[in-house]
């Protein structure tokens, strides 16, 4: 095996990922739930719905306020990552983890439903990645180093689906795959499968799933993507669960490894939480025992990111006004393209800020227990109740789906006749179901249905494999691995064309969304026309920018004729040269004790306000607040004189105060307002004559050092900027102005 | 099938029944839907499960496919794909997995139909 270590401070290296896969061997089995922590503390907070903290990780963008903790709600996160190429999909991979995603699905490519086998080696997708063996493995390798580099347990999940789904139950259970879809009627109703043929095949899959411990999820949310008014199949939705649910557990799945994939079934401008409220209610009240994989609605999402992202936060409260055990996230880039890296990393930041926003909410508030919720509740379940008589009055599932019950537009048991029809001896894989014979055997672990084994030894019943000596689940070193079998379609050689820009090996770079170097950038731009002059308008633009295969994924209208946003994307052709990037040194850090020892040795006084029109004062109360880490702590005595200050005030109080130091915070940007006042304040301290006599520094979000000192500060301090960078400065020039 | 909403007077049967028995209907329904495929899962096998079964026999999935697609030629799939590979491999007291990948050849075929001649 290679010694290959991932290392905190290094590119996950994906060649080494790649040596040796044929000696690997998964390090456990089976689904993975996060540990709940009662009553939590993480900063100055208690959390009542947490769970254990990570070891690493990236907390949300504000969390330097408090102290940078990194609370993890209880469900699982989900997120899919699948762009076609998994060799890449494993450096998002473990962006995600540190996001907080801990249930990682990869999407099958386009068509793999159809394939008839295992797909062996590792070509390119379309749409998702074909699953294999090779690339299985390779992604639960790296997934067993990130998920010791975050200190969670790292769910890894594809879909047991399509005419070779117990080839693929088989290859899961034995490269540690953790959840997978499941669901015979997804087969039937958008694949197009032979219904009988899916049903055969999911009694041997689930069997599969239930030895391997893995969690499983229904394909019952696909009905709400389909339908043409998708609040109007709720009691179909539920009719779908039951019908896995049920099946899954005679086969001899644990309930609590079976997962309802929930959808809230509508979206914004209907009302909808007040429509999906009650269908969530109602399909926990029936479903008690199984879990509930939130998944968020995809129906109606556009391209707007922001317009998709506000959907997806209500789709959690409803999560949280209800019940989530897993929270899938969507890309709120779903309505684009082929999810990108940061969308991917959005969605789970998305997810865990929610949850944790609403942490301990239903500690405050309850459900009602009479009047509309309850009512609609109730109907949603008889509506289902009846839908189900109906099937068995018809002769049963088969005979209802080739009458086109399902996913008809109607709220049953209105029906308008647009369902999706199937016939029982139509589809892909019809014919291909053979009755067993009376001696039928089956020398293996985990299978379904009649197995002559007593004909060759009536010990062996309990235990088929014994026959052979143990089959692949208890002997894993049978299983056969083969690497590539295209020569011209496979990782290797995707890896070669852009070995030039392999991260961590590499000085040259290139801007990446979905695959290493492929150049993507995104611009966003404003015209102030109508929507078709400001598409071409921005096309144009990008041209002129020299950049290749563009396109406008995003459109908004501001105005119809005032004015639209565009958003674009395209490619960039050049690669930048990390050597000869000029790149700002990292901010000089002096010890406290020896600040402290230099400020005890001569007093400092400062006098500090944010200038302007100007009401921001979070940024400048952390530099100098004490509780904040700020330079007061080392006994710079500071007067804070506050919010939209007037430069001239503020120069007035240094004098009056005979301060040794001038800070003035602007965060406005628009119009170089920041820069303007740091003149401003320049201008005057050199007229009353005290310029040479103070230090004066300027900071705010948008200020950089080499500008704020062009306009006259001594120094300037940007975002990220803490009380030490700020103390550090104050006492190296203090030294240089004493001539020290 | 086009249907105006009729719920109102569908539910009559269902109005007097508590929330636990609705429940307890709503079950009893999705058993009565499942069981027949359960049952047809029991009787039957098809291409994809006799290959998941030869692939914890330790066979690659090319190897598996083969095997398989020669039994459906020969007829042989009902007895079950790792039927024919065991009881060839104990007939000719050879290694089960070198008798699989000749039958995956295309070798052997003829001997293996004659060991399920009787039944």
């Amino acid at each position: 095996m290679s010694e290959y270590k991932m290392l905190p401070d290094k590119n996950i290296d994906v060649k080494e990922i790649l040596k040796d896969l044929e000696s690997y061997r998964p390090r456990r089995r089976g689904w993975t739930w996060r540990k709940p922590v009662k009553d939590l503390k993480m900063g100055p907070f208690t959390y009542k719905e947490a769970s254990e903290p990570l070891k690493a990780g990236v907390p949300l963008p504000p969390a330097h306020y408090f102290g940078d903790i990194d609370p993890q709600p209880t469900p699982v996160i989900t997120t899919e990552i699948a762009s076609g190429r998994f060799e890449d999909d494993i450096r998002r991979m473990r962006m995600a983890a540190h996001h907080g995603a801990d249930h990682i699905m990869v999407i099958r490519t386009a068509g793999q439903s159809h394939f008839d086998g295992l797909i062996e080696g590792t070509p390119q997708g379309m749409g998702g990645v074909p699953i294999s063996r090779k690339q299985v493995r390779a992604q639960r390798k790296a997934l067993d180093m990130i998920e010791d580099e975050v200190g969670r347990p790292i769910n890894y999940h594809s879909y047991v689906s399509g005419v070779a789904g117990p080839d693929i139950a088989v290859m899961f259970a034995e490269e540690g795959v953790n959840g997978v879809h499941q669901d015979p009627q997804y087969n039937v109703i958008y694949r197009n499968i032979n219904m009988i043929r899916s049903f055969v095949d999911a009694c041997e899959s689930k069997k599969i799933i239930a030895w391997a411990n893995m969690a499983q999820i229904d394909g019952a949310h696909n009905a709400n993507a389909t339908a043409r008014e998708a609040w109007k199949v709720m009691p179909e939705l539920m009719v779908q669960h039951a019908i896995n649910a049920m099946f899954s557990v005679k086969v001899g799945i644990k309930k609590e490894n079976i997962c309802l994939s929930t959808v809230p079934p509508t979206a914004t401008p209907a009302p909808c939480v007040y429509m999906d409220l009650p269908y969530a209610v109602a399909l926990r009240e029936l479903f008690t025992g199984y879990r509930m994989r939130a998944q968020m609605n995809t129906k109606y999402i556009e391209s707007s990111t922001r317009e998709a992202t506000v959907t997806h936060v209500l789709n959690m409260v409803i999560s949280k006004l209800t019940s989530a055990d897993i929270q899938s996230t969507i890309t709120p880039d779903e309505g684009r393209n082929v999810p990108w890296h940061i969308y991917n990393i959005e969605a789970c930041d998305t997810a865990k800020q929610t949850l944790i926003g609403l942490d301990g909410l239903m500690d405050m508030v309850e459900l009602k227990k009479e009047g509309y919720l309850r009512d609609k509740a109730r109907e949603l379940k008889e509506r289902a109740v009846l839908f189900m008589e109906e099937m068995l009055e018809m002769g049963g599932y088969f005979e209802a789906v080739e009458a086109g019950f399902f996913v008809d537009s109607g709220i049953y048991p209105e029906r308008n006749g647009d369902g999706i029809v199937r016939k029982i001896d139509g589809g892909i894989g019809a014919g291909t179901l053979f009755k067993r014979a009376k001696d039928y055997m089956a020398p293996v672990t985990a299978h379904y249905g009649y197995n002559n084994v007593e004909q060759y030894d009536k010990n062996a019943v309990k235990d088929p494999a014994s026959l052979i000596g143990g089959c692949t689940f208890e002997k894993p070193e049978k299983i056969v691995y083969i690497d590539e079998l295209d020569e011209e379609d496979n990782v290797n050689l995707r890896m070669d064309a852009v070995a030039e820009f392999r991260p961590g090996f590499s000085n040259k770079i290139r801007p990446e969304m979905e695959w290493l170097a492929d150049g993507i950038v995104m611009l966003t731009m404003f015209f102030p026309a109508e929507k078709r002059i400001a598409q071409a308008a921005a096309l144009e633009c990008a041209k002129q920018m020299n950049l290749t295969e563009v396109e406008v994924i995003n459109c908004e209208i501001m105005h119809p004729v005032e004015g639209t946003r565009i958003e674009v994307k395209g490619k960039v052709p050049f690669a930048i040269d990390i050597d000869k990037l000029v790149i700002p040194k990292e901010p000089e850090v002096i010890s406290d004790a020896e600040i402290r020892a230099e400020i005890e040795r001569k007093p400092m006084r400062a006098v500090c306000a944010t200038v302007g029109n100007d009401e921001h004062s979070v940024g400048l109360r952390e530099i100098i607040d004490i509780k904040h880490g700020g330079i007061e702590k080392y006994g710079i005595e500071v007067i804070y004189l506050g919010t939209s200050v007037p430069p001239e005030k503020l120069v007035n109080a240094a004098v009056e105060m005979k301060a040794d130091v001038i800070l003035a915070s602007t965060i406005i940007s628009h119009d170089d307002t920041h820069y303007k006042n740091i003149a401003r304040i320049n201008q005057i301290a050199t007229e009353m004559g005290i310029r040479d006599k103070v230090i004066f520094c300027a900071g705010g979000t948008q200020v950089t050092p080499e500008l704020a000192r062009k306009y006259g500060a001594d120094e300037g301090f940007g975002r990220g900027t803490k009380g030490v960078h700020l103390a550090t400065f104050l006492v190296k020039r203090r030294r240089e102005l004493e001539g020290r | 099938m086009k249907r105006k909403d009729d719920y109102l007077e569908r539910r009559a049967h269902l109005a007097n029944l508590s929330d636990e028995e609705l429940k307890a209907r709503f079950w009893e329904l999705a058993e009565k839907l499942v069981d027949p495929m359960l049952k047809m899962g029991y009787e039957y096998t098809t291409p994809a499960i006799e290959r998941s079964v030869l692939l914890r026999m330790g066979f690659s999935s090319i190897e598996a496919k083969a095997i398989v697609d020669g039994c459906v030629e020969n007829s042989l799939i009902e007895h079950g794909a790792g039927n024919v590979v065991y009881r060839l491999a104990k007939a000719k007291n050879m290694n089960y997995r070198e008798v699989g990948v000749q039958l995956s050849q295309g070798k052997l075929w003829d001997e293996a139909k004659a060991q399920f001649k009787e039944v």
